[in-house]
C-alpha cells in the first residue's frame, strides 16, 4: 500500500473499483443467501460462491497468493469437508424442517456487531490509504513471503505450533474414544487402538458408568 | 487492441486444445485397452481399427434423452457437469508448453497455486451431482469422492511444494526455467507421489471407488444420460490431460529434452504428456481396484509420508548447495 500521488475521489471510479463494488454486492447477496436459505446443501453450495467471490476480491486488489490460497483451502477442502459431513449425517432434498434456529436473532446482533466492529477499525486504519493497482503487484508471492518471513515470523511460527496442537488434540480425542469403547475401562487405555478386537458386551454398562 | 486480439487468440488457442486433446486421449484408451485385453468391439466401427468408434459414442450420447429424476434437485443436478468440466479448462491456460513468451496461455504468478486450487473445484461437481441425484448409490458415490479428495489432496500438495522449494518459485514457467537434469533423481519420489494423488483426485482405476460399478452402479454419475453424462466423461478425460501435462511440467522438465531442442520445446511437453497419458490407461487395465480402506490406508500411512520426506530432502540438498 502506498500514497498515490494523485487525490482520489469517490465520483470517478475505475475499472476496477467498479468490479470491486459489483464483486462485493454478489459476495455479500450469497452470504445472505447462505445463512437465510432452509436447504442445507444449497446453504453449503452458496458458501463456494461467497468464498470464490472473496477470492475475486483478492485478485482485484492483485493479492494474487492469497486469491488461490482462498480457493484452495476453503473452496476445494472446507467446503468439501461440509459437504461430507453433511451428506454422511443428513442431507434432505428440499427444505430441512429443523434447519432454522430460535437464537437467529441473537446471531444477527453478533453478526452486525462484529461486521461494524471490522469495517470501523479498518476504515479507522486506512482511511486515506490508496493502493497503486496499477504498479507492480503488492501481493505478489515474492512480496508476500518475503513480508510474511522477514516481518511476521513469529505470528507464523506461533499460527503453525497452534495448528499442529489443534491436530495433536484431535488424534489425541479421536483415539480415546476408539480406546475406551476397544478396552471398556478409559484409565487402562491400551495404546494399540488399532486391532484390538471388539469390546464384550458385559463391559458396556461398566463403560457407561465410567463416562 | 493488439494486446486483446492476442489475449482471445490465447484463448481460443486453449479452448481447442481442451476440446480436441481429451478425445484424442479418449480414442487412444478405446484402442489400448482393446489391444492389451484382446477385445474386438472397439476395433469394429468404421473399419480400419475402428476410426469411428469415437465418432459413434458422440451420436449416441447426442441422441439420448436428457433425463432428471422426478426426486432430484433440479438445478444443482443440471449444474454439476458444468462445475466438474470448467476447473479443467481453466487450468489449462496456465499450464506451458514451451520456453517462449507465447507458449502459455497466461503466466500467473502463483501458476502452482492456481493449479491445484481450481482442481480441487472440479471435485464439487461429483459431490453436486451425488447429492442431488436423490439416489443412495449416487450419494455414496459422492461421499467417497469427498473422502478421497481429503486424503490425497495433502500429499500432491506436498509433493508440489517441494518443486516449488527446489525451484524457490511457485509460477510453472519459472520453475521450467530453473530445472536441470539432475533433478529428475532428486525429485523422483515427489513425481511418483503426484502422480499417484492425481490419479486418485480424478477417480482414475485403480482408485475409481467412487464410481465402482460392481458396488454403486456408477456412484455419482448413475442418474445422468445424453450429454451431461458425455460431460462428466469429458471431464475424466480433461482431467488425464491436465494431470499429465502437470506432471511433466513439475517433474519432467516440460519442454527440455535431452538434445537441447530450440524450437522444439512443445514437442517434448506434448511427447511427455503423451507417454503419461499412455501411462494412465494402461494402469487403468493393469491393477485391479483398490478397497475403500486400502485407499485411505495407501494416502495416510505411504504417500504423506514419503512426500513429506521428499520435501525434508528438497530442503537439506537446497541448503548445500546454496
Amino acid at each position: 500500500m502506498s500514497l498515490a500521488a494523485a487525490p482520489h475521489g469517490f465520483l470517478s471510479p475505475t475499472g476496477v473499483e467498479i468490479a470491486f463494488l459489483l464483486v462485493g454486492l454478489v459476495t455479500f447477496g450469497a452470504a445472505l443467501v447462505t445463512v437465510t436459505t432452509r436447504q442445507l446443501v444449497h446453504a453449503a453450495l452458496w458458501l463456494v460462491v461467497t468464498l470464490g467471490g472473496l477470492a475475486v476480491e483478492y485478485l482485484l486488489l492483485t493479492a494474487e497468493f492469497i486469491a488461490w490460497v482462498q480457493v484452495l483451502i476453503y473452496v476445494g477442502s472446507v467446503v468439501v469437508l461440509l459437504l461430507f459431513g453433511l451428506m454422511l449425517t443428513r442431507a434432505p432434498i428440499g427444505r430441512s424442517p429443523d434447519a432454522d434456529s430460535g437464537n437467529r436473532w441473537a446471531a444477527l446482533a453478533v453478526a452486525l456487531a462484529a461486521a461494524v466492529a471490522l469495517v470501523w477499525v479498518v476504515v479507522d486504519a486506512f482511511r486515506t490509504t490508496w493502493m497503486d493497482l496499477s504498479g507492480p503487484a503488492a501481493g505478489s508471492t515474492r512480496v508476500t513471503g518475503e513480508s510474511l518471513f522477514q516481518n511476521w515470523v513469529l505470528p507464523f511460527e506461533a499460527l503453525s505450533v497452534l495448528l499442529l496442537a489443534a491436530l495433536v488434540g484431535a488424534i489425541v480425542l479421536s483415539r480415546k474414544a476408539k480406546a475406551e469403547e476397544a478396552s471398556g475401562a478409559p484409565d487402562t487405555a491400551p495404546g494399540t487402538a488399532s486391532g484390538t478386537p471388539a469390546t464384550p458386551v458385559a463391559a458396556t454398562g461398566e463403560k457407561e458408568g465410567a463416562r | 487492441m493488439n494486446g486483446a486480439l492476442d489475449v482471445a487468440l490465447r484463448l481460443v488457442a486453449v479452448f481447442v486444445v481442451f476440446l480436441t486433446f481429451p478425445l484424442i486421449v479418449g480414442q487412444t484408451e478405446h484402442k489400448v485397452m482393446a489391444h492389451m485385453q484382446g477385445r474386438l468391439g472397439p476395433m469394429y466401427a468404421g473399419g480400419f481399427h475402428g476410426w469411428a468408434q469415437l465418432i459413434a459414442d458422440g451420436v449416441k450420447f447426442a441422441q439420448k434423452e436428457d433425463v432428471v429424476p422426478a426426486g432430484a434437485d433440479r438445478r444443482v443436478f443440471q449444474l454439476a457437469p458444468a462445475v466438474a468440466l470448467l476447473p479443467y479448462l481453466l487450468v489449462l491456460v496456465a499450464i506451458p508448453i514451451g520456453p517462449s513468451e507465447g507458449a502459455v496461455g497466461q503466466v500467473l504468478d502463483a501458476g502452482v497455486f492456481f493449479v491445484l486450487a481450481v482442481m480441487g473445484v472440479g471435485v464439487l461437481g461429483s459431490l453436486m451431482a451425488g447429492w442431488a441425484s436423490a439416489n443412495k448409490f449416487s450419494l455414496l458415490g459422492g461421499l467417497r469422492t469427498a473422502a478421497q479428495l481429503l486424503a490425497y489432496e495433502l500429499p500432491m500438495l506436498l509433493a508440489a511444494a517441494s518443486v516449488a522449494m527446489a525451484a524457490g518459485t511457485v509460477s510453472l514457467p519459472g520453475i521450467l526455467h530453473a530445472f536441470h537434469w539432475w533433478w529428475l533423481p532428486w525429485q523422483i519420489v515427489g513425481a511418483v507421489v503426484f502422480f499417484v494423488a492425481g490419479l486418485a483426485e480424478l477417480q482414475r482405476p485403480p482408485f475409481d471407488m467412487p464410481v465402482a460399478d460392481s458396488e454403486i452402479i456408477f456412484g455419482a454419475y448413475t442418474e445422468y444420460t445424453g450429454l451431461r453424462f458425455a460431460l462428466f466423461l469429458l471431464a475424466e478425460y480433461a482431467g488425464i490431460i491436465v494431470l499429465c501435462g502437470l506432471t511433466t511440467v513439475l517433474f519432467l522438465g516440460g519442454w527440455h529434452g535431452p538434445w537441447g531442442a530450440d524450437g522444439l520445446g512443445w514437442l517434448w511437453t506434448l511427447l511427455k504428456t503423451a507417454l503419461l497419458a499412455f501411462v494412465v490407461i494402461w494402469l487403468r487395465v493393469t491393477y485391479p481396484r483398490l478397497r475403500e480402506d486400502q485407499l485411505q490406508k495407501l494416502s495416510w500411512t505411504l504417500l504423506v509420508p514419503l512426500s513429506l520426506a521428499q520435501i525434508a530432502l528438497t530442503g537439506i540438498v537446497k541448503v548445500v548447495i546454496s
